[in-house]
């Protein structure tokens, strides 16, 4: 009776994304008859230039997003994890409030914050990968900072003691000790802030500008006007790609 | 405490000074009378005064303290007495709130740990899991900027010390408990420290190991002549450890001198009951004569030795014989057998007197039976009751 339940609940989850992948090899252009086995679309897909260009611009957004928010993550995090100072709990809430804040509103503000920045300092002039990157990357240092958090609030504090009995000063037992012993959080932390990176679109919307779309927006604008079977292959090989890093950071994060 | 057994009580010296301590030598602890007191060395550690608050509670309350250069000395008693933070204090973790510490003539105010002529081996051992032993024995010799050639001979050099040769490329992971505790030792030895100081050395593990650790470790401070400073709580490790022992009791030191003072001559009623098992006689004073001091209790009036105007008397379990006829004795005191427990090398009588207080006995294991229903006589000689001031 539970497997049967379990089944269903898989099939609820998964016959979507099963079927997504199964019509990418359709031959027919109809997407829901079924004409035979092909990768022709694969092949289309390759040729296409505005998705090909798209999908460099939403890869360069998340590495670079996920590198700053690998690093700002992991100092916030420490900070959180470490040190008592006034205004902890706020700034705890600030950090960790794009994980609950609707991105509709955080889009809004990060686009109210760049046009104001642009009249009153000048930058960043336009919209484009400048501003979809930090986004992200505000996005992303939240998850980095709870993970990092997480792992320094489970660490052996004696190790650093050690470490400064031993006659290292606190830099030194920050680099040799704790940064080594976190790293497997802090590269969880960066693969999932890439992974969200690649996926967002509500955040993207809002502070791209002209010429610089990212894979989701073009797939979104595509989808609106008709689907494509080369949209089918696209998202099976984007499933494949999340999957995998997804996969990776759990592995990352089961290690010690 | 209660569960530990009696340890035998240390004998006169026996004069084999220099011997040394051979281990496995039928497993008995090692005494203390075989390793001479530091002759009038000048004090490596010297604490004065020192106070430590942490939120709400006195952690250490005004401890003053010399420790000799190579002694072995023991901080004991209970957990939450104060003698972990006192370790910590000198390791430079904390700082005190009150007092001045001085390690080898330098005062510490201030000097973080990382630049004090000292090392700790922590309770946990704080491997560095992500290094290879060898590693983690050299880091503290890394730190002092030593050329690695350097560095890898006196890690070999350690490894062999503490009987690890070949084990230099394991992650700690990969060893045994007895192992990981050599390496912690090692990594602790490595900077050649002024001072070292020991959080419960043996507490992680288990019973046999313990008393050859103890022994080895013993062995080791003596051969470096190294000041050691080791944190327990159990007092067989620091009767059979050190040269001497300070008694601490909610923050403040209770007594301070060697195991044979401790054991035999306890000052108050905590140390007494602490270190070992002991029967305590509380009462009033009634005055003293010949060498001994007499106390009014529940079950009489008896007499020890010790300070007059003593409050109570302790007695230890193996001082007391047990007989069925009442003999003739200065101490005597009357009660019904409760119980017997057999411990193999001897058997606990628990005997309730006839003002209710429980007393325990040890007899031979062997020994005929006690009748359970008809009065049992308790005696002692005076010079076996310790007379208590406080």
């Amino acid at each position: 009776m539970s497997r049967v339940l379990l089944g269903i609940g898989y099939v609820f989850l998964y016959a979507p994304i099963a079927l997504l992948v199964l019509y990418s090899f359709n031959a027919s252009r109809l997407v829901a008859v079924w004409g035979g086995f092909s990768t022709k679309w694969y092949g289309e897909l390759l040729r296409n230039e505005a998705i090909l260009g798209a999908t460099l611009v939403s890869l360069e957004v998340a590495a670079l997003a996920a590198t700053i928010a690998a690093v700002l993550g992991t100092l916030a995090g420490t900070a959180l994890a470490r040190w008592r100072f006034p205004g902890r709990t706020v700034f705890s809430v600030m950090a960790t409030a794009p994980l609950v804040l609707p991105e509709v509103i955080t889009g809004l503000s990060l686009l109210l914050l760049f046009v104001s920045t642009e009249q009153w300092l000048g930058w960043p002039q336009g919209r484009g990968v400048l501003t979809i990157t930090i986004a992200h990357a505000t996005l992303g240092l939240a998850f980095v900072a709870v993970v990092v958090q997480a792992r320094l609030a489970a660490f052996d504090r004696s190790l650093e003691e050690a470490a400064l009995d031993l006659g290292a000063p606190p830099w030194k037992v920050y680099a040799t000790i704790t940064l080594p012993l976190i790293a497997p959080g802090i590269a969880t932390g960066w693969l999932l802030a890439f992974t969200l990176s690649l996926d967002d679109l509500v955040l993207a919307s809002f502070t791209s500008g002209p010429g610089s779309s990212t894979l989701p927006m073009v797939i979104f604008s595509a989808v609106r006007l008709g689907v494509s079977p080369q949209i089918n292959a696209l998202a099976t090989i984007l499933i494949g790609l999340v999957a995998l890093v997804v996969g990776l950071a759990f592995w990352l994060g089961r290690r010690r | 405490m209660s569960a530990t057994k009696p340890r035998p009580r240390p004998s006169p010296a026996t004069g084999d000074e220099g011997a040394g301590i051979e281990p496995g030598k039928e497993g008995a602890a090692p005494q203390s009378f075989v390793r001479a007191p530091p002759a009038a060395a000048a004090s490596i550690v010297r604490i004065e005064g020192v106070r430590k608050r942490f939120a709400g509670t006195t952690a250490v309350d005004g401890v003053s303290l010399d420790i000799g250069r190579g002694e072995f000395f023991a901080l004991l008693g209970p957990s939450g007495c104060g003698k972990t933070t006192l370790l910590r204090l000198l390791a430079g973790f904390e700082q005190p709130d009150e007092g001045e510490i001085f390690i080898d003539g330098e005062p510490m105010a201030g000097v973080p740990p990382y630049r004090r002529p000292v090392n700790m081996m922590f309770q946990s051992y704080a491997l560095f899991p992500h290094m290879s032993v060898a590693a983690n024995i050299g880091y503290g010799l890394k730190q002092q900027g030593l050329p690695r050639a350097e560095i890898a001979a006196r890690v070999a050099r350690l490894l062999d010390l503490v009987e690890l040769g070949g084990l230099g490329e394991r992650r700690p992971s990969a060893l045994s408990g007895g192992q990981r505790q050599r390496v912690a030792l090692a990594r602790a030895l490595a900077r050649e420290p002024k001072l070292l100081l020991l959080d419960e050395p043996l507490a992680a593990l288990d019973r046999k190991l313990r008393e050859r650790t103890q022994l080895e470790l013993v062995a080791l401070q003596r051969r470096l002549g190294l000041t050691f400073v080791v944190v327990t709580h159990d007092q067989e490790e620091a009767l059979g450890m050190a040269t001497r022992i300070a008694v601490m009791e909610k923050g403040r030191l209770r007594q301070v001198g060697t195991p044979e003072d401790i054991y035999e001559r306890p000052r108050s009623r905590f140390v007494a009951d602490f270190i070992g098992e002991v029967n305590l006689f509380e009462g009033t004073p009634a005055g003293a004569e010949g060498g001994l001091v007499w106390l009014d209790t529940a079950d009489g009036r008896l007499a020890g030795t010790g300070p007059s105007g003593a409050i109570a008397l302790s007695v230890r379990p193996e001082d007391i014989e047990i007989a069925t006829h009442r003999p003739n004795a200065t101490n005597v005191v009357v009660g019904r057998v409760e119980g017997a427990r057999y411990r193999g090398d001897d058997m606990v009588v628990h005997v309730r007197l006839e003002s209710g207080k429980a007393v325990r006995a040890t007899r031979l294991p062997h020994a005929p039976p006690l009748p359970a229903d008809a009065d049992v006589f308790l005696s002692w000689s005076p010079q076996d009751a310790v007379a208590l001031a406080e």
